[in-house]
């Protein structure tokens, strides 16, 4: 048995590759299901009504994907030049961070230019985390995984001192969280009666700008070749570390745009529970989508419906709602496999 | 009975027949030639022979009996390889190497004074003259393989597998080699020689097996054969190749004063010493030398890839402060660097991507500034495409799938259509079938003759001397004067690259 080159993939396969990919995840994710000593079918259902069945389920599916659209974008950005920026739980706070500082009564404007100041503020909060791990990188070599994972626990922690001293709010009764955005900073909400906010028109224009820069220009012609070939591109006169720091602040700042959303569209204030991992979970979503910007945008979306699918999955049938992890992990390795299988055929002998 | 019978080997790669039907017998006591383009199949099936691949159909005898196919049975079997990359260990002696895997790991103690005794036998009876207690890494390329030889031989091989063992010698060292070989085979020693060069083959082997895509297309006593023959069996058609016609220099277009490089720290390529030379228009200069001697640093310079620490560069003129690939290619400097997968394209994208990659950079084929004009682009590489004749499915071809001549042109086509004023060339073609060699040749020729200076770097003697006005030779990162092509022979040439440059500060041998 053995893996041979296609020379050429049909055009069927490369649209049901990731679809049988899913059937797959989902086929092996039931004998877990089994083992929790519940029905399967009934179970997806449980998870598919959680996530897709009312209007409620939608909304709270649409409302989780915001940070998890901009997170993807910021891995799918980086990961595209080989920068491999873990960092965006670190960054998404920092964006949070500089929402809340910025927008909770320092500066009073209008909505129309308080919302894009605040946009503004965490893009760069966000960018600027990114500075040291990328000239440490770019001039000294030090590997930006390492650099950027472990600004994440030094973000964390400056928070939560700040949140616990210099920007604690005297008005919050003791509990560890600043104070809230002024209205004007706020994000309306998208429909009524619901948490869906302006974040997701923001999330989406993010990724068709992407998706634009990445395709179509010279910029976006740059940093896939310092990712995919790093000595070429040097050799066809890409000026290689600018095009790596310029790909950093970009993703450093569409994980900051992550944390502005959610704070200035959801929580009003910042606390130490503001992401539950989006930063983490933006890798699974930008490898999910093969790095692509818009399947950035499908993949939050069905990696959205899963985690909120299962938590009403988990109280229906009073199984663990962990399952959604595993869930989202098989799907992302079965989708690797199957993309592999659209580039190479397996041959026996 | 012959000693060994390969019978009816096939073997498949994909989409690729690598070997296909091959049927071949060897007598004790000859030396025979496999002789083949790049890709012909020939390190494939000698890799079958040897264990490391196994063939799909047919099987191999050695002294009448079937030879199971893994590496072990063929080292019990007598079967010895020394492959075109040395498999030594730097850190060891030369002593240490060769009785490597010949003693039990749980043996007490090493018989050191037994095994150099026998080494000391082999190494006088065969010319194989080697200092047994010095490091490997302090040993020259042909040293290095005189232990690989004798490493094989230590270990009683009756046939042994010498793949393009010419490559990395100086012509002196190929002629010590060749005597050592015929010694080997007058011992009954069975010598399957691997190679692509036509006059080696005359002057050592008794009989030549010719490969091509996979087939074996003839088998010729070596006494009746000659160069023309033996080229047209192995590429199954005549082949012209570019004709040099003497023209009048121009002007200067590169000028190096005294330069010399300091390379990263830990790297670890051959720096350059005080080099200096002048490329003029309507000149191929060739530089010789053994691979690894500075070559790769001086293209490399060239190119824009790395500083000169001393000395100046002169480019049409401009003295260069600030070395760059972006300034290279905005002065017209065309470079064709050796390794073409790393840095010659980017595997990955799009033929028409790898095509305007250096335009990119000039801001040219862009709307805006910062837009890609992907009609232009794409009308621009399909006339490429027509130009230089790359064989590919469009535009859209992704880079990596094309064939290394492919490939070639590919950056030929980038480079020579705007016209340059300065070529560098290194190795461009090597690895190459016959067909591309000679095209490619050619378009460094015409170029030459349209007023480019071009500074061609091989490793090949034959080739450098066909194509090169003048040559200059680079050894351990120091460079000759410049002399011309027909002024001296190969046997002095062959003593330069060896270290006798001739120069007052060369302090080496």
């Amino acid at each position: 048995m053995q893996l041979e080159v296609r020379t050429n993939t049909p055009f069927w396969l490369v649209l049901f590759a990731p679809l049988f990919a899913m059937i797959v995840a989902l086929s092996l994710c039931s004998v877990l299901i089994i083992w929790a000593d519940a029905p399967v079918f009934t179970a997806y259902g449980a998870l598919l009504n959680g996530g897709l069945g009312s209007r409620f389920a939608i909304m709270e599916t649409l409302s989780r994907s915001i940070p998890l659209i901009f997170t993807g974008l910021a891995v799918a950005v980086a990961f595209r030049s080989k920068f491999y920026n873990i960092g965006c739980e670190g960054q998404l706070y920092c964006g949070a961070l500089a929402a809340v500082y910025i927008g909770s009564g320092m500066i009073t404007l209008p909505p129309i230019a308080m919302i894009p100041l605040l946009m503004l503020c965490g893009v760069i909060a966000g960018g600027l985390l990114l500075i040291v791990p990328v000239l440490l990188k770019t001039h000294l070599k030090v590997d930006e995984v390492v650099t950027t994972l472990l600004l994440n626990f030094i973000v964390l922690l400056m928070v939560s001192y700040l949140i616990e001293g210099p920007m604690k709010d005297p008005a919050s009764l003791g509990w560890p969280q600043t104070a809230s955005i002024i209205d004007e900073g706020v994000f309306p909400p998208l429909f009524e009666k619901s948490r869906v906010h302006l974040g997701l028109i923001f999330a989406l224009i993010a990724a068709v700008i992407t998706w634009i820069v990445m395709r179509f220009t010279t910029f976006g012609y740059a940093s896939r070749a310092v990712g995919l070939n790093l000595q070429a591109s040097n050799f066809f006169g890409i000026p290689v570390n600018m095009t790596i720091i310029k790909v950093s602040l970009i993703s450093g700042g569409l994980a900051g745009l992550a944390g502005v959303s959610e704070v200035a569209g959801l929580k009003g204030y910042l606390t130490l529970d503001l992401s539950p991992g989006f930063g983490y979970t933006g890798i699974v979503v930008a490898m999910l989508a093969q790095l692509n910007p818009i399947g950035v945008v499908i993949s939050a979306f069905f990696i959205s419906v899963v985690y909120v699918g299962a938590d009403s999955m988990s109280r229906v049938l009073n199984i663990p709602a962990y399952l959604a992890d595993v869930i989202v992990g098989v799907s992302v390795l079965c989708v690797l496999v199957s993309v592999m299988f659209t580039q190479y055929r397996l041959r026996f002998k | 009975m012959p000693v060994l019978e390969l019978n009816n080997i096939s073997k498949r790669f994909g989409n690729l027949l690598a070997n296909e039907n091959i049927s071949l017998a060897l007598d004790a006591g000859e030396i025979v030639a496999l002789l083949g383009e790049n890709g012909a199949g020939k390190t494939t099936l000698m890799n079958i022979l040897f264990g490391h691949y196994s063939a799909d159909e047919g099987w191999i005898k050695v002294n009448g009996e079937i030879l199971p196919n893994h590496t072990e049975a063929a080292i019990n079997a007598g079967i010895g390889m020394v492959h075109q990359h040395f498999t030594l260990a730097d850190n060891l002696s030369v002593m240490e190497n060769i009785v490597l895997g010949t003693e039990s790991l749980f043996a007490w103690r090493q018989d050191r004074a037994k095994a150099s005794k026998r080494l000391e036998n082999l190494s006088h009876e065969f010319g194989l003259e080697i200092d047994a207690q010095k490091q490997v890494s302090e040993l020259t390329v042909g040293e290095r393989q005189r232990v690989e030889i004798l490493k094989a031989i230590y270990r009683d091989v009756k046939i042994l597998i010498l793949d393009e063992p010419t490559a990395v010698l100086t012509p002196q060292e190929t002629e010590k080699l060749f005597s050592s070989l015929k010694d080997l085979s007058k011992k009954g020693l069975t010598i399957i020689f691997i190679t692509h060069k036509l006059h080696e083959i005359l002057s050592v082997t008794d009989r030549v097996a010719v490969l091509r895509r996979g087939k074996l297309v003839g088998e010729v006593l070596t006494k009746e054969a000659d160069k023309n023959i033996l080229s047209e069996m192995m590429v199954g058609h005549k082949v012209s190749y570019p004709s040099k016609k003497n023209q009048q220099y121009g002007d200067i277009v590169v000028e190096l004063d005294n330069i010399s490089t300091v390379g990263e720290k830990g790297e670890s390529s051959v720096q350059l010493h005080n080099i200096t030379l002048q490329v003029r228009s309507h000149q191929i200069l060739g530089i010789v030398g053994v691979s690894g001697n500075g070559q790769l640093q001086l293209a490399r310079l060239l190119s824009g890839m790395i500083q000169h620490n001393s000395g100046t560069m002169n480019l049409f003129g401009n003295t260069i402060e600030k070395n760059s690939p972006l300034s290279m290619i905005r002065q017209g400097v065309a470079r064709i660097p050796e390794d073409r997968h790393t840095e010659g394209i980017v595997g990955e994208m799009k033929l028409w991507e790898n095509l305007i990659g250096e335009r990119l950079s000039l801001n040219q084929m862009t709307h805006f500034g910062c837009c890609i004009d992907k009609k232009s682009a794409i009308q621009h590489s399909e006339q490429l495409i027509d130009d230089f004749d790359i064989r590919c499915s469009g535009t859209n071809a992704q880079a990596n799938l094309l064939s290394g001549g492919n490939i070639q042109k590919l950056i030929l086509a980038r480079t020579l259509t705007q016209n340059p004023g300065f070529i560098v060339a290194n190795q461009p073609v090597r690895g190459l079938d016959e067909g591309s060699i000679a095209y490619v040749q050619t378009q460094l020729m015409d170029a030459r003759n349209r007023g480019a200076g071009i500074l061609l770097i091989s490793t090949d003697i034959d080739e450098l001397l066909t194509m090169c006005d003048d040559l200059m030779v680079m050894c351990d990162g120091y460079i000759s004067k410049v002399f011309k092509a027909e002024s001296k022979s190969i046997s002095e040439i062959g003593l330069m690259m060896a270290g006798q440059l001739g120069t007052d500060n060369t302090s080496i041998n």
